[in-house]
């Protein structure tokens, strides 16, 4: 070993301790039973639960939603963000940006509580306003990030074309952005599949996502079938993350 | 000229970024299937130009017509023309094939058709088997080659290019050169083409735009500009020359480096003073004092491949420089003879600095927003609007900004055998032009003083 691959050690050990291990734990706890035997129960437990099925359905489609929401209402707003001549103050795109230093669960009490203050209903639509609200810079980030470090020689050279501004808009500005827009959407995707707290406080535990029933299981101590469900959860997640890895993207985005 | 045979003409434009006059009153015409180059130092204009004609940008002042039609307010997606950018802007989500049928797309071209010109052009610009490849994957030639590719497949009207051989090294840009020039005769369109390139444009062009500071300097063929230019920058910035102020004694007799000469030059009238440019090529040298019109020193000679340069010094102090076949020593004597024909007279651009003053007291006059002391006269009033003269000769120029009367930067300069002749910017945009015989470097930051007695005040005739 080198000198210098021993500096890495810190973070090999703190990546076993609090990455590796919880993962081969999840793993072991999700293919045995209180016992300690090893089976696949949990597993059909899961496919046979229709409770749990259609909260998982639940969790994805208003994950699915949310993130559609963002990207409708996030892509423009990076997009006014990084147009000089509509955007001359770098102070807009902060103020845009600055909900991302509060704490999301503090934001979430104070939407609930604006909800509440307005007489408006907890359900199905606080949960998606409260979530699009809390995860909409998220998207925009990345998306302005990867707009304003575009060059606009692309854009120039699509009108030299021929090419409308909608269509320089559709077939160059759009598809040069997606490394952007897939980082908006891992990152707005993925926590929202797996939240729980969000949904507690704005639909005063009215609606049930998949997060909450793993945090319930979890509480009750049926770390199995919990850990079992984290495993489909993870799967589901892992497989958002394969969007990202298109051919060549340009690295653009938050991370 | 019939006037179907203006392809495109440029009237009167004007264009400012800022308080930067980047362009001032461009007015010509560019004839149909001609190769026309651009050509100028960075910051002329000339690419703001180019990008007025594709439509980036808009102008202040002006119109600019294609096949006639003003086509000013026109975005630029419905412009008959297409570019080629300096730093290509391929589309990197895209392949070469779809790069090239771009536009084939947009204007919804069949299919089997799209296929048949984007084969067409691959094979023009020696790029067939490349279809497929990922644009980020090419060299930087072939990445141009396919720019070019996806611009003339479209057969535009006017191809515009900028820059466009400027990323690439030496040898390649020559074989480019060649390319290019092919091009425009196999595809018989109108090309415009922008460099700061001297020899790119000799090389290439059927017409020649010189442009300096958003202002035409010259139109004309490569050799007319070579053999003939009309200012002094020209001179300067095409090809090397030797360039001295001169005197038009009268008609074809010139005098200039203490000598007169025969010349072929006519309408200048008599005593009248001159610039004078002689090719270096053009000054015949000989180691017989005798057979030449005058004598010289050699103080240096370098060879450079085909020719030697020599620089001489000549009877009356004056520095020039000579290119030869042949090698002459340094310190030998030679005679040197220069014939009508190669002598070039230019009519000076200005033979002294003029500024618009106003009167302050008997004793100081405020011009170039300062006030400057001045020898005592009762001439003018104070608030009196004059004209205020100062000799090229007379302005002082110092090494540290802060102790001048102002301050400026050293813009231009031109070496005029026996002194420099410099255009300095002041701080505030204006131009002082001063003739030296210190050595100053091109962005030097200098002080520019004037003494009283060389400040000449004026009437004002307007």
């Amino acid at each position: 070993m080198t000198k210098r691959s021993t500096w890495a050690l810190p973070y090999a050990i703190f990546l076993v301790l609090f990455v590796a291990l919880p993962l081969i734990l999840i793993m072991v706890y999700a293919f045995q039973d209180g016992a300690g035997n090893w089976t696949l129960g949990n597993f059909t437990k899961f496919f046979k639960d229709t409770d749990a099925i259609n909260t998982f359905a639940l969790s994805l489609e208003v994950a699915i939603e949310n993130t559609a929401i963002c990207i409708l209402l996030g892509y423009p707003a990076a997009w006014i963000l990084a147009n000089k001549k509509l955007n001359k103050s770098a102070v807009t795109i902060v103020l845009f940006i600055m909900p991302m230093w509060i704490n999301a669960l503090m934001r979430t009490l104070a939407t609930a509580e604006l909800f509440h203050m307005l007489g408006i209903q907890l359900g199905k639509g606080t949960l998606i306003v409260g979530m699009v609200y809390d995860y909409l810079p998220f998207m925009i980030y990345p998306i302005y990030n990867i707009l304003d470090r575009m060059d606009k020689s692309y854009a120039e050279a699509a009108a030299d074309l021929g090419a409308t501004p909608w269509q320089v808009f559709w077939k160059v500005q759009v598809p040069l952005s997606m490394p952007g827009i897939m980082s908006g959407i891992m990152m707005v995707f993925m926590p929202t599949v797996s939240t729980f707290a969000i949904s507690e406080f704005l639909t005063n535990n009215k609606i049930k996502l998949f997060g909450t029933i793993i945090q319930e299981n979890i509480n009750s101590s049926m770390w199995n079938y919990g850990a079992a469900l984290s495993l489909v959860m993870l799967v589901i997640i892992g497989m958002t993350s394969l969007l990202q890895d298109n051919k060549k993207e340009v690295s653009g985005g938050i991370v | 000229m019939k006037s179907n045979d203006k392809i495109i003409e440029f009237k009167n434009i004007s264009k400012s970024f800022g308080d930067k006059c980047v362009l001032d009153d461009i007015s010509f015409y560019v004839k149909k299937g001609e190769f026309l180059t651009l050509l100028g130092p960075s910051g002329c204009g000339k690419t703001t130009l180019l990008r007025l004609l594709a439509g980036f940008g808009n102008t202040d002042k002006g119109e600019i017509l294609i096949n006639g039609e003003n086509i000013t307010d026109v975005p630029p997606h419905e412009r008959p023309v297409n570019t080629v950018f300096q730093r290509y802007a391929l589309f990197p989500h895209l392949d070469v094939y779809e790069n090239i049928a771009f536009g084939l797309k947009l204007h919804k071209v069949p299919t089997d058709e799209i296929d048949r010109k984007v084969r067409k052009v691959l094979k023009m610009v020696s790029m067939t088997d490349y279809e497929d490849r990922d644009v980020e994957s090419l060299s930087g030639g072939q990445q141009q080659r396919v720019a070019i590719a996806r611009a003339i497949v479209n057969q535009p009207t006017v191809l515009l290019l900028d820059e466009p051989l400027a990323a690439l090294d030496l040898k390649m840009r020559k074989d480019m050169q060649i390319e290019l020039k092919e091009m425009h005769k196999k595809l018989g369109i109108t090309f415009i083409y922008v460099t700061h390139d001297q020899e790119e444009a000799l090389t290439l062009s059927d017409t020649i735009v010189v442009m300096n500071e958003g202002k035409i300097q010259q139109i004309g063929t490569p050799t007319d500009i070579y053999n003939e230019p009309q200012n002094s920058f020209v001179a300067d910035f095409i090809g090397e020359s030797n360039i001295l102020n001169g005197k038009m004694v009268k008609d074809r007799v010139v005098e200039f480096a203490g000598h007169q000469f025969d010349c072929v030059d006519e309408g200048f009238g008599e005593n009248v003073d001159v610039d004078v440019v002689v090719r270096p090529e053009d000054i015949y040298i000989m180691n017989k004092v005798e057979g030449g019109q005058f004598s010289a020193r050699v103080k240096s000679c370098t060879f450079k491949g085909v020719h030697y340069e020599m620089f001489v010094e000549t009877d009356k102090g004056y520095e020039l420089m000579i290119q030869d076949y042949n090698a002459f020593e340094p310190e030998s004597v030679v005679g040197l003879i220069i014939k009508p024909a190669d002598i070039q007279v230019m009519k000076k651009e200005r033979v002294v600095n003029t500024f618009e003053g106003e009167i302050v007291d008997e004793t100081h006059v405020k011009f170039l927003e300062e006030t400057f002391e001045c020898e005592h006269q009762d001439k003018f009033a104070a608030g009196e609007k004059v004209t205020v003269e100062v000799e090229f000769s007379e302005v002082d120029l110092i090494d540290h900004p802060e102790e001048g009367m102002l301050s400026g930067e050293v813009h231009f300069l031109l070496y005029k055998g026996d002194h420099y002749h410099l255009t300095v910017e002041t701080d505030d945009g204006d131009h002082i032009w001063v003739d030296t015989n210190d050595v100053w470097d091109k962005g030097d930051l200098v002080g520019i003083n004037i003494a009283p007695k060389d400040i000449k005040i004026v009437k004002r005739n307007d």
